[in-house]
């Protein structure tokens, strides 16, 4: 069952050393509140799984100036000086991964696969090193799932059941990293009772989410 | 004609009515500006959204609707929101008809480089990849020649690719080049531009014809 918890209680669960998935595209949709508690904690040498790292002062950007972040895999990081500096200063290992490709590996690993065959990558750097599958005379990339210990994320509204529904831009990776933690923590704007969201509004089922915090606590 | 404006009203042409449309980040965006009369198209962000519309007006912004490059958008009547394993799905899965992106380089194979610059700015190719390997038509938006006048229209791209042998045509400041089998072919050249000038900065090998036409007349 879901339980609603304190932003410091859910932190504080993080340690160094895991591996979180974190939502949001350019810290839109990202859970902020959550990402705040864990600079003020200053967990260091997490693992980082994210769209984008977002900007210095914005969504994961956060962590990245803090140095909390020890490896990454993400497909932008052109808007947050502080993590081009960190690459190259050796000081973050980043593995850069097609936006795309990314998605369907995190979903792969939510969804009890090995991976994705895409051709997303093929004639590239992106391809170096990895096997390459074909399936009807086509070529594709065998890209393996990516796990995660934590996934971060944002809705607007929850039920008390942890079934989430989002707005508009904000909802971007939110489901797909929601299915793929192995302890799911959402932030959310509104904690509504059980039976007053539509079924058929629902995009992330409750059995994804474990833990509830209020963005606005 | 401003360079921006004159590629990206060239490019507009290319657009036919119902066409599902991504627009890169940067130049590819000036395109939204000069849809011809009569012809709608469906903006795609690859953020999530189908039916994009313009930047709202001072005031209006709304904090959860902003388009891929970060901007905040509106959205339009028939606006479809999705998450970004969909998105991309529509990206990779080939439902794009076209997609326009800016370039670092482009060479007569189709080849596309427009992610990194080893050593120098490694961004990322975000949803770049997905864009080029997915889109029923890739077109390229870009200036002819780099900051120090050199071509980036190239026989082999030297940077490292955004994907191999995807592109349809690039759109420059100077020119219309359309990939083939056999090579760029020269389909127009900008007012006020000669052939000479043209083969001048371009790298590249030309496929020319007696039927070259011309963009970009005020």
């Amino acid at each position: 069952m879901v339980k609603i918890i304190s932003i410091r209680e859910a932190a504080r669960m993080i340690k160094p050393h895991d591996r979180l998935l974190i939502s949001g595209f350019l810290a839109v949709g990202a859970p902020e509140r959550l990402i705040d508690e864990l600079v003020a904690l200053g967990t260091k040498d997490l693992h980082l799984v994210v769209i984008a790292s977002d900007w210095e002062n914005r969504g994961v950007g956060k962590l990245i100036v803090n140095h909390q972040i020890k490896s990454a895999q993400v497909s932008h990081c052109g808007t947050n000086k502080a993590m081009q500096a960190q690459m190259n200063a050796g000081e973050v290992e980043v593995e850069l991964v097609p936006q795309g490709t990314l998605l369907e590996r995190v979903r792969a690993a939510g969804a009890g696969l090995g991976g994705v065959l895409t051709p997303t990558g093929l004639g590239t750097v992106v391809a170096d090193g990895k096997d390459i599958i074909q399936v009807e005379g086509k070529p594709f990339i065998l890209e393996k799932a990516i796990h995660g210990d934590y996934a971060l994320v944002k809705a607007w509204k929850a039920d008390k059941r942890g079934n989430l529904i989002y707005r508009k831009t904000a909802r971007n990776s939110n489901p797909i990293m929601a299915m793929t933690g192995k302890i799911t923590i959402a932030e959310v704007d509104e904690i509504v009772e059980v039976g007053e969201l539509d079924p058929e509004q629902i995009v992330t089922p409750g059995i994804f989410v474990n833990y509830l915090v209020r963005s606005g606590e | 004609m401003d360079k921006r404006v004159l590629i990206g009203k060239r490019i507009a042409q290319e657009l036919r009515d119902g066409d599902f449309v991504n627009l890169g980040i940067g130049l590819p965006t000036e395109v939204a500006n000069h849809i011809p009369s009569g012809v709608h198209v469906i903006f795609q962000s690859e953020n999530g959204m189908l039916g994009v519309g313009p930047q709202p007006g001072t005031g209006k912004e709304d904090p959860d609707l902003i388009n891929a490059g970060g901007g905040f958008v509106t959205q339009l009547p028939g606006c479809a929101y999705f998450d970004s394993a969909t998105s991309f799905a529509i990206i990779r899965g080939g439902h794009l008809d076209i997609t326009v992106l800016g370039a670092l380089q482009v060479d007569q194979h189709g080849n596309l480089a427009n992610w990194m610059i080893p050593g120098k700015l490694v961004p990322g190719m975000g949803g770049a990849m997905d864009l080029v390997t997915g889109a029923k038509k890739v077109i390229v938006a870009m200036e002819h020649c780099d900051k120090n006048g050199g071509s980036k229209v190239l026989k082999q791209c030297s940077l490292p690719l955004t994907a191999a042998g995807k592109v349809s045509l690039i759109v420059t400041d100077m020119a219309v080049l359309e990939v083939t089998p056999a090579g760029l072919l020269l389909k127009e050249i900008a007012a006020g531009c000669t052939l000479e000038q043209v083969k001048a900065a371009t790298e590249a090998e030309l496929i020319t014809s007696n039927k070259i036409g011309s963009f970009g007349e005020e």
